[in-house]
This record gives structure tokens, C-alpha cells and sequence, in this order.
């Protein structure tokens, strides 16, 4: 199963195993990494599940696409790295993946 | 401090319990509620869930040690009897009694049976809970001809739902135009042409006399005295708050349970929020009862701040969503009350939204398919930025350097 790291605000780790087909912010939520809200379920309508990439993993993942592009415009503190974890799929390709958590409220 | 007490474990119900946690609160917390899930998101469940590629676990707002980690007592299937006001008590049908010192009434709102004969046949589903979506979901798999009742959102959403699944699909509406309580007729019009293009047959200003029972199968009988042969019926008529508990224990009720701006009812030592409250909002002059993701989260902050006895008035902007189609519908603020609207954009599936002013001041937007238009309303309604109807429809404008002003 990928394993997606996430670091909390106040810089605690979290390393968990997503499977594959489930969202980012899924992972966090099944994992109750703090701060991924996720208040609208991941319909990309409301911001609260916003990370930033690792810098050395924003290649691979990849910018958002128009609508996550809008919905980011709502987000606390964007960033060039910023993502809305709700619309990126874990996959084998995304193995080892590291996402620094947002602001979120 | 506490205990306190949450009825109902919706989406508000786990708000009020989480914000009461971030807020320093350390006592005893129970949220009880009637539903054997744990608190579930319930939009998916007339779109994605029902589609069939979503798993139970998937709607889940937090897994099971969630709540144990948050020091919460989760208590599922447990129905609550009554409020013992005096005796500061609630009663639980099993008899149990679960002391507070505050309380959160949650409780949402249940489907509007349809009033007509056969709305009770065993062949009629209604959409509301995970198991109403379970019943319906299996039904529609094995349909192959289905008649919504209610041109609204969920009736509409179960129709592209059930469309999508090959079904050939009639939508009956009472109103001559469909959404008419919240969409002006050009949005209405939009979605019309939108379900007939897609193969749906709209049966507008029609209402139902009866539904029969014509095993294997249903016919639902139209005034006017056209009969549809079905296989399936999804009535989605509306709803009605669950304030009867709040009722039966003397708090102030009208179409909800009335609250003020810091969620408080006519018992200050008692709190609702979300879809069940007629409530106060800063931005309102009016009360309202609002169905939505937003008014359940951001209302039960304001009832969590009120238990912790730190109030914070309900100001917050409403928004909303529905799904249909490959096309997404964003609503910002509340169009009730408008005098006019401007177009931005041609209103075609490419993406357009509908600017909604009251004396010159923009009250909502609706946008489709134009994401950008609608979280930069959200912006441009929260701030109360002035913007000028020839501005929102003038597509080269761009409306974002009202903000950066």
C-alpha cells in the first residue's frame, strides 16, 4: 500500500499507508491527521483539506487543474505548492509521498 | 464545566462536538444519535454513492477511534425521548437519563411524505439517510423505468443519477418550472433543456393523484389523468425540520426551532444548529432555514462558542452545490429578495453565472460550470464589496481587482 507522510502545523509527523484509489485527504481523515477538515467531503467546494506538496514531490503531482485552481483562490496562506488533497488520488506512482498541512478553519 | 449533550450526529451534531474540543472543553460530551451510522456526509448519497462507485466507510466523516481520541461518547441508534428541562435531564427511549448542564439540538429534518394515496407503497423511496440511499441504490440497479416526483435538487439529482444508469426517467413537478423556489426562470429553463437533452421527459405544472400498485411494477396517476408505468418512484418533495422534540420540551418553534444569532433557543442553557433551526444570521434581516453543508458546519461553530460561553454572532456567508450532469451548480449568498440579475457569460453548458442585486447591492450569485465566478463571489459577498450590475456583466472585467481595492 503507498505510504503518504503528512506533517501537521505544528510539525508532527504522521507516516500512514492510503490504498490506492483513495484521495489524499482520505488518507488523512482515515488516519486523523489534525487539520485536513475536508467539511465539504471532497466536492472541491470549500478549501479546508489544502496541503502543500513537498517541494521535491510537486513534479510528480502535479498542478491543480481549473476548478481546485478557483477553490484555492479560498484557501488560508496559498502557496505556488498549494493543493486541495481531496482532488489528488494516491497511487504507486505517489508512493513515499510528503504533504505539509495547511492552516485550515 | 458539563456535561454537555448533542442530539443528533449529523454533520452538525459532529461540529458542535469538535469545536467544543478545539475550544478547550474538557468535560463529558455524549452525541447521541438515531441513525446506526456515525456521522456521514450526505450530499454524495444522490450523486457519487448512488452511482454505486462509493463505499459506506468512504462517506464516513471520521473513522470510529476518531471519537474515542476526541474523549466523545458516541452513542449510535439511540433515540432521544424527551428533554427534561427541569430537571436539566435528557430522556432517552430506553429509559436512560443523560444529565447536562448544555445542550445541542442537531437534529436535522426528515423527508415531506407525499401526501397522496400509494405514497406509502413499498415501491416509493424517499432519499434523505445512508439507508434510504442503500434501498434506493439497490432498486435502481435492478429499474429500468423510474419516476421522480419533485423538480427540485435532489429530485433532479437522482434523475441525472438514474439516467446516467440507462433508466428511461419521467420528472413530475406540481410548480411550472423546475427549482422554482430558488432559481429565477432562466435557471430553470437552463436545467429543463439540460434533463430533455439528456433524455428525461418533464412533466411540469402536473401534480399526482395517486400512485397504484400494478405488480410487478407502479403507475403513478397525473392530474389531468395520465398514468406513467414505473418501476421505481423517488419522491423528493422537501422536508420538515425534526424540531418535535424541541417542541414537546416548550422551546420556541415555527418552521424550525427558533434560534437567535448565537444559536441560542428560547432556553439560553440550550443551543441548535444546521438544518434543523429557523435562525438568525447578521447578514439576514429575515430568519431562515437553510439546508446545507455550510449552514450545519458554520452554525454549530457558533453554538459551540455559545456553550463555551465565548458567543460569537452567525455572520457567515451561505453557500451550496448540486451536482446534475457533467454540470455543477454554485450558489453564494441568498437570491430571496432580489429585484434583478445580470448575465455573465451566455447561458450555455460552457459556464455562465447570474449576478443577483437588491437596491443596487450584490445579494448572490449562481454559477455553472464557472467555479471562479463562484469562489470569487464568495470573496466579493463576504467582504461586502460593492460591485455594479455593469461590472458583473461585463466578462471583461475582472472582477477579482474589486478585491485587491
Amino acid at each position: 500500500m503507498p505510504k503518504v507522510t503528512y506533517i501537521d502545523v505544528d510539525g508532527t509527523r504522521y507516516d500512514c499507508e492510503v490504498a490506492s484509489g483513495l484521495s489524499v485527504m482520505e488518507g488523512a481523515v482515515n488516519n486523523g491527521v489534525p487539520g485536513i477538515l475536508a467539511i465539504c467531503g471532497g466536492s472541491c467546494a470549500c478549501s479546508t483539506c489544502h496541503a502543500y506538496i513537498d517541494e521535491n514531490w510537486t513534479a510528480r503531482v502535479g498542478p491543480p487543474n481549473d476548478i481546485e485552481d478557483a477553490t484555492l483562490d479560498l484557501a488560508n496562506d496559498r502557496k505556488p505548492n498549494s493543493r486541495l488533497t481531496c482532488q489528488i488520488q494516491v497511487t504507486d506512482a505517489l508512493d513515499g509521498l510528503v504533504v505539509h498541512v495547511a492552516k485550515n478553519d | 464545566m458539563g456535561p454537555i449533550v448533542i442530539v443528533g450526529a449529523g454533520q452538525a451534531g459532529l461540529q458542535v462536538a469538535e469545536s467544543l474540543r478545539k475550544g478547550g472543553y474538557e468535560g463529558a460530551l455524549t452525541l447521541a444519535g438515531e441513525e446506526r451510522h456515525p456521522p456521514y456526509q450526505r450530499p454524495p448519497l444522490s450523486k457519487k454513492y448512488l452511482a454505486g462507485d462509493f463505499a459506506d466507510e468512504r462517506l464516513y466523516f471520521r473513522p470510529l477511534a476518531h471519537y474515542a481520541k476526541l474523549d466523545v461518547a458516541l452513542a449510535l441508534a439511540t433515540r432521544v425521548a424527551a428533554i427534561d428541562r427541569a430537571g436539566s435531564r435528557v430522556l432517552l427511549a430506553d429509559g436512560t437519563a443523560l444529565p447536562y448542564e448544555g445542550l445541542a439540538l442537531t437534529t436535522g429534518a426528515r423527508v415531506r411524505p407525499l401526501p397522496v394515496p400509494g405514497g406509502d407503497l413499498p415501491g416509493v423511496c424517499y432519499l434523505r439517510g445512508l439507508d434510504d440511499a442503500q434501498r434506493l441504490q439497490a432498486r435502481l440497479a435492478a429499474a429500468r423505468r423510474v419516476v421522480v416526483i419533485g423538480g427540485g435538487f435532489i429530485g433532479l439529482e437522482v434523475a441525472a443519477t438514474a439516467r446516467a444508469q440507462g433508466c428511461e426517467v419521467h420528472v413530475v413537478e406540481a410548480l411550472e418550472r423546475l427549482m422554482a423556489r430558488v432559481m429565477p426562470p432562466l435557471l430553470s429553463e437552463f436545467f429543463a433543456n439540460l434533463h430533455r437533452a439528456r433524455g428525461v421527459e418533464l412533466h411540469l405544472a402536473t401534480g399526482v393523484d395517486a400512485i397504484v400498485d400494478t405488480s410487478p411494477g407502479l403507475t403513478v396517476r397525473l392530474a389531468g389523468g395520465a398514468a406513467l408505468p414505473t418501476d421505481l418512484v423517488v419522491a423528493g418533495i422537501g422536508v420538515l425540520p425534526n424540531q418535535e422534540l424541541a417542541q414537546a420540551a416548550g422551546l420556541d418553534c415555527a418552521h424550525g426551532i427558533v434560534v437567535d444569532e448565537f444559536a441560542r433557543t428560547s432556553d439560553p442553557r440550550i443551543v441548535a444548529a444546521g438544518d434543523c433551526t429557523l435562525h438568525r444570521n447578521l447578514r439576514y434581516a429575515r430568519p431562515h432555514r437553510l439546508e446545507s453543508v455550510q449552514n450545519a458546519v458554520d452554525q454549530a461553530k457558533v453554538a459551540a462558542a455559545t456553550l463555551l460561553g465565548k458567543p460569537q454572532a452567525y455572520a457567515d456567508l451561505p453557500w451550496f452545490w448540486s451536482d446534475q450532469y457533467e454540470v455543477k451548480l454554485q450558489m453564494a449568498g441568498l437570491s430571496d429578495g432580489h429585484d434583478g440579475y445580470v448575465l455573465r457569460g451566455a447561458p450555455d453548458p460552457a459556464g455562465f453565472s447570474v449576478f443577483y442585486f437588491a437596491a443596487g447591492r450584490l445579494v448572490a450569485v449562481h454559477s455553472l460550470n464557472k467555479p471562479g465566478d463562484h469562489m470569487l463571489a464568495r470573496r466579493l459577498l463576504a467582504s461586502e464589496t460593492p460591485v455594479t450590475p455593469a461590472q458583473a456583466a461585463d466578462v471583461s472585467f475582472d472582477l477579482k481587482t474589486l478585491l485587491a481595492a
